[in-house]
């Protein structure tokens, strides 16, 4: 990761970040109806576009999330009207999938949502996104990057602590004197 | 101009130009602070700000910059890429550069536009220019698909708009097929008396040009036939055509109509369904005198010589319990043949012509006005068959107790403008309620009261129509009919008790007439639904085919190579119906006369990795993934992919690329947005 990437600590002045993947022909098209429209909403939102909904692998939610995305929303044409026939289908049934996934983690089910919005659904961008932010802002940072961080350093610390514990068999942990102990009750 | 060629192995040097697009992005992001922050990314060789980048001298900016900076990779943060995408590809192919090393930046219609915080606004547009510059070194150099355009057409539906464009491109050489469902061509407009404001009659207008298509060398006129099956893509679609048997051999029969004399039924005896079943016809039959082509038909349900009942496939069975004496009397020409069986016909063309036209709102779902429960209720099309001199009626307005009616009242709005039925206005009924006012009042020296909402007559020479008709004596009463129910004073006649409030005088009306007219609304065809599937099409929330802009392309739909014309549309009167067809026509002419259209790049195609494990295979909806049983391994057929990216997403190994949104695309995508920005 870049200087820029390194995750600091959130602040009071946190604010959710979400990644939303939307479908060039309908999704996208709407958010641009909602700008043409003036319809104000929250600025938490940054859309990557993609010709189709069908598009979206579910290794771009998990990879958006672990890069620090508070939440991650799709949006494809409505059922039956995808412009490629079907490819929203698909996205449906690797949503579900991902759904079960994301729990097995841990991860509130309301950080992925998937949103059927047509070309002429500027409304619901507005609505999708505003309701988005403020169940994201009710749920609080998820913070993978900082998560991340933090294990690395614990591994780091327990790396430390084997190659020491190691050296104790030799002649003592660096820090809790010469006397070969277990290292739970040295660190009880 | 010579072109740049990259040197092997050159750094990636980005070009990023911020748009101020006036006030519409600078007055809510700082755009000379996004411009300052782009800079100090890695690739980035120059990062500006202007006032209108899409204008000549932003364009020269850009590719001044290629020439003197040796820029390699060209991002714009402006407006939608869907706007404006194309003109900054064709800016910095003119500089030398490949278009497809290009990414684009929306900061306007989602970002400035959208927000009211400079700072929030600030450092999203900043985070999505960083997502652009860290994907757009993984551009590739692409060419741009060129697909061959075959120059013969299909125009779906007969009606005045599939007629004028049918003519306007069989006369510029092309050949065309027309397919109709009806027996004969002419649609809605054969049915009309007179049009407004002209008060031309339909027909007289109308049959020029129907005569035209009949005879026409570049068109093949294919009546009661419907459109099976649709494959393929644009300029070259391959279209399955299903034409319905009549029992007359169209090429044999001359429309001399001793059949229909010499049936055995001596009197009409069954509905005609041209005359919306106010007349009654033979089992033999010509659709209307002036028909094109203009050749008879035979009902096999109510044909003697037919059994009754259909077989598993919708041919009927021979009985041969009839004289026949319709053969007899066609004679030599042999015309008539009752084991005629539907005939399948493929045909590829390379554009499409949608001229499906409408269906007028059903009178029955508003059950207040009494439509097919009291005999003196009827809608305007109706209307239009008895005031037609060719009708049921031969022109003479009676009722059906055979009396001419002395007080008539127009109801508008039956349909229209209402939430509990269909909520657009349907653009016609208040013009061509004011037309059938006038000529009852021609036809009877009836009383005509016109019950309406608004007068909308919009449209040229429109207004000056409505005045002129409106000083012959007519009410015009502002106020929505609530009741039309039998005249209590009257049980004999079928009189009825129109009642309305007339909103500028504050009254509550009840007016006995003899006659009511439902000014019935459009609505979309009936079949409007399943027609769209099998052409891929889609619709609006209304069921109207959808354009793909209202304005800047209202004949085009999101499927290349279709186009609209006419009503199917939305609805519209006879001279906007014609100009749409001339549009759609000169729409699909320009793909012909070019010879080839040029698509988006975005094809997948399968890497060597495959590991041939066919899971992308039925992913296709448009089946351009095989499996080459040589090499064991999925192969996507260039041609057929339209760029969904589906299989993409599917392989297991990622041994699927697509070009223009590879994987490693989007992942830097998604890295460069969620990067720190300063001040979060």
């Amino acid at each position: 990761m870049t200087p820029e990437n390194q995750p600091s600590l959130p602040s009071a002045a946190w604010k959710p970040r979400i990644v939303a993947f939307f479908c060039n022909w309908c999704t996208y098209t709407a958010a641009d109806l909602a700008g043409v429209s003036r319809m104000k909403h929250a600025a938490n939102l940054r859309v990557i576009r993609l010709m189709c909904s069908g598009r979206v692998d579910p290794q771009f939610i998990v990879d958006a999330l672990a890069k620090g995305a508070d939440a991650v929303l799709i949006g494809g044409c409505h059922p039956n009207d995808c412009h490629y026939a079907e490819g929203n289908y698909k996205c449906l049934r690797r949503y579900q999938m991902l759904q079960r996934l994301l729990a097995d983690m841990g991860i509130e089910p309301e950080r992925l949502r998937l949103e059927w919005i047509s070309a002429a659904e500027g409304e619901k961008v507005k609505r999708v996104v505003n309701e988005m932010v403020e169940t994201v802002t009710k749920l609080g940072p998820l913070g993978l990057p900082q998560k991340f961080a933090q294990w690395d350093e614990e591994m780091e610390h327990f790396a430390e602590h084997v190659a020491a514990g190691e050296a104790a068999a030799d002649g003592g942990c660096t820090e809790h004197g010469t006397k070969t102990q277990p290292l739970e009750t040295a660190h009880a | 101009m010579k072109p740049i060629v990259p040197r092997k192995y050159e750094p990636v040097r980005i070009g990023f130009y911020i748009c101020h697009c006036g006030t519409n992005i600078a007055g809510m992001v700082d755009v000379e602070a996004v411009a300052k922050y782009v800079a100090t990314l890695p690739n980035v060789a120059v990062s500006r700000n202007y006032k209108y980048m899409c204008s000549d001298p932003g364009q020269e900016l850009i590719q001044q910059d290629i020439r003197e900076n040796r820029l390699n990779r060209v991002v714009v943060a402006a407006c939608s890429p869907l706007l404006h995408e194309r003109t900054f590809r064709k800016a910095i192919e003119a500089g030398g550069l490949n278009p497809y090393y290009f990414q684009m930046v929306n900061i306007r219609e989602h970002d400035a536009w959208v927000h009211t915080d400079r700072g929030e606004a600030t450092r999203k547009a900043m985070a999505l220019a960083r997502a652009a510059i860290q994907r757009v070194p993984h551009h590739k150099p692409l060419e741009v698909k060129k697909v061959a355009i075959h120059p013969n057409v299909l125009i779906v539906g007969g009606g005045i708009g599939g007629i004028h464009a049918a003519l306007t491109l069989a006369n510029a050489g092309k050949m065309v097929y027309l397919v109709e469902k009806e027996p004969t061509i002419g649609g809605h407009m054969a049915k009309f008396d007179k049009t407004f404001p002209t008060l031309d009659c339909a027909m007289c207008v109308l049959s020029p040009k129907m005569a035209a298509v009949g005879s026409h060398p570049n068109i093949h006129l294919w009546t009661y036939s419907e459109v099976a099956k649709v494959d393929g893509y644009v300029g070259n679609f391959k279209v399955t055509v299903r034409r319905k048997p009549r029992y007359i051999l169209e090429d044999l029969c001359t429309g001399c109509q001793e059949c229909v004399n010499a049936c055995v039924y001596k009197e009409p005896k069954f509905l005609d369904e041209f005359n919306l079943g106010l007349g009654k016809r033979k089992p033999v039959f010509l659709p209307f005198p002036q028909a094109v082509p203009p050749v008879t038909m035979i009902d096999p349900e109510v044909c003697l010589n037919f059994k009754r009942g259909k077989n598993p496939d919708g041919s009927h069975v021979v009985s041969d319990k009839c004289k026949k004496t319709c053969v007899e009397a066609c004679g030599d020409r042999k015309a008539i043949d009752f084991k005629q069986t539907q005939e399948i016909k493929e045909i590829t063309v390379g554009t499409i012509i949608m001229a499906t036209g409408f269906q007028i709102f059903d009178a029955k779902r508003v059950p207040y006005y009494g439509y097919g429960v009291y005999p003196n209720v009827y809608n305007a099309l109706e209307i239009e068959r008895l005031i037609n001199a060719s009708g049921p009626t031969e022109g003479e307005l009676v009722l059906r107790n055979g009396q001419v009616p002395k007080k008539v009242a127009i109801v508008h709005c039956v349909g229209s403008r209402d939430e509990n039925t269909n909520r657009w206005c349907s653009r016609v009924c208040c013009l061509y309620s004011l037309k059938l006012a006038h000529l009852i009042q021609e036809h009877t020296d009836a009383e005509v009261y016109n019950f309406y909402i608004d007068m909308r007559t919009p449209g040229k020479s429109m207004e000056e129509f409505y005045n002129r008709v409106a000083e012959e004596g007519m009410h015009l009463i502002r106020g929505r009919v609530a009741d039309v129910y039998p005249d209590p004073n009257d049980g004999t006649t079928g009189r009825l008790v129109v009642q309305a409030e007339d909103t500028l005088t504050n009254k509550i009306l009840k007016i006995p007439v003899d006659m009511v007219v439902l000014s019935v609304g459009l609505e979309p065809h009936p079949e409007a639904e399943s027609l769209r599937r099998m052409f891929n099409l889609s619709c609006s929330s209304e069921g109207w085919f959808l354009e793909r802009h209202p304005k800047l392309a209202p004949v085009n739909t999101f499927t290349d190579g279709i186009f609209l014309a006419g009503c199917c549309q939305g609805p519209k009167d006879i001279p906007d119906t014609v100009a749409q067809a001339g549009a759609a026509a000169a729409e699909a002419f320009s793909l012909i006369d070019k010879g080839h259209i040029e698509q988006e790049p975005n094809t997948a195609y399968i890497l060597d990795d495959c590991s041939g494990c066919k899971s992308c295979i039925p992913l296709c909806p448009y089946t351009a993934i095989s499996f080459a049983e040589d090499t064991k391994k999925a192969i996507i057929n260039e041609a057929l992919c339209k760029g969904c990216g589906t299989c993409v997403a599917s392989c297991p190994s990622g041994s699927i690329v697509q070009n223009l949104f590879e994987d490693e695309e989007i992942f830097s995508e998604i890295d460069g947005m969620l990067a720190t920005m300063p001040g979060e």
